[in-house]
């Protein structure tokens, strides 16, 4: 198979806009005649189907959920990155365009990510537009601020609740339409698989999460904006129902999942107090504004941090990234924190967590500004962990909070599968091997409002739809494997519940391929990986029917997914030899602790083709060419 | 701590519901409400039985999606918190506890703790938005907005829609809902072009959908888990009036 990735002729800062002169569009009259399904209902989703259905294309969107508000999208705090160089302070769409490469560690396509630091500015007019009410000075304009890896400020945000507000937003333009008529929403529906027909993407199968309905839905496009993968590590900040199953089942039906390895760990969560943790709660990386992090100098320094002097303190960030930080990028901030619990430095309970700390902030600022940046991020820390952060510092851990693998897709957005497109986290597109701060909501609605509309219709204007139906062979057979499959679920009637086997397997993951991967412990994870899956599907207990709300069943069809994904995953890892943004391999990292990359052999995007349960997936590669940005070693020195 | 709780337990829409007892030991007080019904379901699920059906997801307090009465009061006794961010040390050794959907003839009862709440969805599709096509907006610094303007347009937002404005009301009111996102709306310019139908046609659907009106009780700011205040009626009555006289 030959990826071809259909990235326009012409200089970088010309392609998007020769790509849309040279796109064939659809007649007004004929959009109403092509439907479109769209999955998934968070920032890409609901402003891809807004838009479209403004078009006049013909819309179903469907959500898991009881309302479309409810997608995670709305659980991003701190902010959404534009090139509106409001600040005066030297940013244009070229340096947003730098830092997203060099921050992403070199690993992403050039093409796309132009693209999204060329729309981000549409995407805050847009937002503005629709009552988004992002923060404000004074004098009435719009505020920013800083994130990781960047040295200008170009974050707007609302509140610590800008994913909020932007969902709310794409939300409402997707009410409007449904109250139009325009849109169809499918509420309480898990799509479960995709239907292909002549190779190309026609259809999905829905289970209704209330009633256990399994059916098909045919159309002439697919768009998956499903997320991303976190949970296959069981705690993380992805919220409880996250999963890999639409764009897992669309592996399976042939689409190439890109960079599966890529995953985020994001430095600044709570840290884990029990057991019985269910999911880890992000603190925004926008507190690394104001907040310094810290450790002891010296091992098993077990006094309270107010009773530790500055002399006996490591601002380790600010010691290592002169130049960045505490505004460091994610990865290397996680890996530091990571390194300085590893030796013994670490805080709290079981050693796990650093100091994040607000005494200088509030004594220069006053805890008034401080309560009015972060109030409610203090409040929420204050609620989990029962201590005040306006007295004690904070104490943070990593913890999985984004993938920036996914399905693999061309410029178009559209994956090697005709007519089956992808938005958002569920791509791979944009981020490479590390995503910076407040660039997840810039993609999403990027994907969403600015790109897919224009690229849709270009699939569209070649012709050769025929009409397909559910009464097709393809669309019977679906639905009788994702029946069949219901059935299984509930047939085993063993002794362990499907939680039980998501905590062991994201057990596994955490370990074997975290924040740090070695060779061995990537090859013992494809070991105990298969072993766990054949106990899931030998002593799995799942109570109750398919013909009912039952919450057991739901999670089962999601770990079964993750329990085949864990080991596409650990594959990616084990053959990228190399370290790069969120994939770090112990074997390669230079003198001081850093990432090094392997460009001569690694520059490409890892593009797995499926081949069976258990059989080792083939590898194709979208080798990376760099022509506008120097390979470099990432500095934040 | 050890514990008794008494959940409702209903099993479909036109089921019969009833309380039931269950005791759950050796709760941590670091454990958030939802993970200690999280050991209750796993402990139901080894016995063959089955789970209590509870909606949940971001657990961070911001989806919306979770919701139950907890002794009495939505989301339980700690005030601004939803019931997922509830913790444990927030209760003590020997608590009994009383667990109940949200009740309201407008979200009727899915399945034991799960409500439909649809009817949400249905007023903000009346006209909860400004009709702008994408593509049609101008630079977003090209109208400055007072800065109080702005923040009291963010305190109306931050609604989740979780629905315990209705579930405190003893009218089962869905008024500081609806107010929220007219207010959000009506503080802005951007929200101007469209202020008198939006008031009037989503009021009409909340009607529409057999919510019950305000009686002035303010049970729906203190239950509201992101302390929106009663305010934002008052200014939805008057926007409501403004638009009927006007016809």
């Amino acid at each position: 198979m030959k990826l071809n990735a259909n990235i326009p002729d012409g200089p970088i800062q010309q392609k998007w806009d020769k790509h849309i002169a040279d796109s064939k569009l659809v007649n007004p009259a004929n959009k109403r005649k092509f439907t479109v399904l769209v999955v998934g209902t968070g920032l890409a989703g609901a402003s891809a189907a807004a838009t479209l259905a403004e078009l006049g294309y013909n819309v179903h969107a469907y959500t898991y959920h009881d309302s479309a508000r409810r997608a995670h999208s709305i659980a991003a705090q701190g902010g959404i990155n534009a090139a509106k160089n409001y600040q005066n302070d030297g940013d244009s769409v070229w340096r947003l365009f730098y830092d997203t490469v060099k921050g992403g560690d070199f690993r992403a396509r050039e093409a796309n990510v132009y693209r999204l630091a060329q729309v981000s500015t549409s995407i805050i007019d847009q937002c503005v537009a629709q009552g988004v009410p992002f923060a404000r000075e004074y004098g009435g304009y719009l505020s920013n601020r800083s994130f990781g890896g960047a040295q200008v400020s170009r974050t707007f945000y609302a509140r610590g609740q800008t994913g909020q507000q932007l969902l709310i937003g794409a939300y409402q333009a997707l009410s409007r339409q449904v109250g139009l008529g325009t849109v169809t929403l499918h509420t309480k529906k898990e799509m479960m698989d995709l239907v292909v027909v002549n190779g190309k993407a026609r259809g999905i199968v829905t289970r209704d999460l209330k009633s256990g309905e399994i059916e098909s839905h045919m159309a002439d496009a697919v768009i998956l904006a499903t997320g991303g993968y976190g949970n296959v590590f069981y705690l993380s900040t992805n919220a409880k129902a996250c999963n890999v199953t639409a764009t897992y089942r669309a592996y399976k039906k042939g689409a190439l999942f890109g960079n599966p390895c890529y995953t985020q760990i994001h430095p600044t969560c709570i840290p884990v107090s029990g057991d019985y943790q269910s999911k880890l709660t992000l603190m925004s990386e926008s507190l690394r504004n104001d907040g310094r992090i810290w450790v002891p100098k010296q091992k098993g320094d077990t006094r309270t941090p107010d009773q530790i002097p500055e002399s006996d303190r490591d601002y380790y960030l600010e010691r290592k990234y002169p130049s960045y930080g505490n505004l460091s990028p994610r990865d290397i901030a996680s890996r530091a924190a990571k390194q300085v619990c590893d030796e013994g430095r670490g805080v709290g309970p079981g050693g796990l967590g650093v100091y994040l700390d607000f005494a200088d902030a509030i004594k220069r600022l006053g805890q008034a500004k401080i309560e009015e940046r972060y109030g409610n991020l203090f409040e929420m820390y204050e609620r989990i962990t029962g201590e005040n952060p306006y007295e004690v510092p904070m104490r943070i851990y990593p913890a999985v909070h984004y993938t920036m693998g996914g399905l693999w897709v061309d410029y178009n957005l559209m994956s090697n599968l005709p007519g089956l497109f992808v938005l958002g986290e569920a791509n791979f597109s944009d981020h490479g091997a590390n995503r910076l701060g407040a660039s997840a909501l810039m993609q999403g609605l990027a994907d969403g409002y600015f790109v897919i509309p224009y690229t849709i219709g270009g699939y569209f204007a070649q012709g050769g739809f025929d009409k397909v139906s559910s009464d097709s062979a393809e669309a019977k057979q679906a639905v009788a494997e994702a029946t069949e499959r219901v059935n299984k679920l509930l047939s085993i009637k063993g002794k362990r519940t499907p939680a039980s086997f998501h905590r062991e397997l994201g057990k596994i993951m955490w370990d074997l391929c975290g924040m740090a991967r070695t060779e061995a412990g990537l090859k013992e994870a494809l070991v105990r990986i298969p072993k766990l899956r054949e106990e899931f599907w030998r002593d799995l207990l799942v109570p109750g029917s398919g013909e009912e709300l039952n919450q057991t069943l739901e999670h089962a069809n999601r770990v079964a997914d993750f329990m085949e994904f864990a080991e596409l995953m650990v594959t990616d890892a084990l053959h990228r030899n190399e370290s790069c943004g969120g994939h770090f391999r112990e074997e390669y990292q230079t003198e001081d602790g850093e990432a090094l990359r392997n460009d001569e052999e690694f520059a490409y995007v890892a593009a797995w083709e499926y081949n069976g349960v258990g059989v080792a997936p083939t590898l194709h590669k979208e080798e990376l060419t760099f022509d506008n940005v120097h390979l470099a070693t990432r500095s934040y020195k | 701590m050890n514990l008794r709780l008494h959940i409702w337990r209903q099993a479909g829409p036109s089921a019969e519901g009833s309380l039931k007892a269950y005791d759950v030991n050796n709760v941590s007080e670091h454990m958030s409400f939802l993970e200690m019904l999280d050991v209750l379901n796993e402990d139901l699920i080894g016995k063959g039985e089955s789970p209590v059906a509870f909606d949940h997801d971001c657990r961070e307090g911001i989806c919306g999606s979770c919701g139950m009465v907890v002794n009495g009061v939505p989301h339980g006794p700690e005030r601004k918190t939803t019931v997922c961010q509830l913790h444990m040390r927030k209760f003590k050794d020997g608590d009994e506890i009383y667990i109940e959907p949200w009740r309201a003839s407008a979200f009727p009862v899915t399945r034991d703790l799960v409500v439909d709440r649809a009817a949400f969805d249905r007023i903000i599709q009346k006209g909860g938005f400004v009709s702008v096509n994408t593509g049609n907006a101008q630079d977003g610094n090209a109208i400055p907005i007072a800065k109080t303007d702005a923040d009291r347009a963010m305190d109306a937002a931050a609604c989740i829609g979780c629905g315990a404005c209705v579930a405190a009301c003893p009218n089962a009111s869905a008024m500081l809902f609806v107010a929220a996102k007219i207010g959000h709306l009506a503080a802005l310019p951007q929200g101007q072009a469209e202020r008198d139908s939006r008031a009037r046609d989503m009021v009409l659907q909340m009607d529409a959908e057999g919510f019950g009106s305000c009686t002035n009780h303010y049970e729906c700011e203190a239950a509201c888990p992101k302390g929106i205040s009663v305010e934002f009626i008052a200014r939805m009555n008057r926007d409501f009036v403004n638009a009927s006289l006007k016809g």
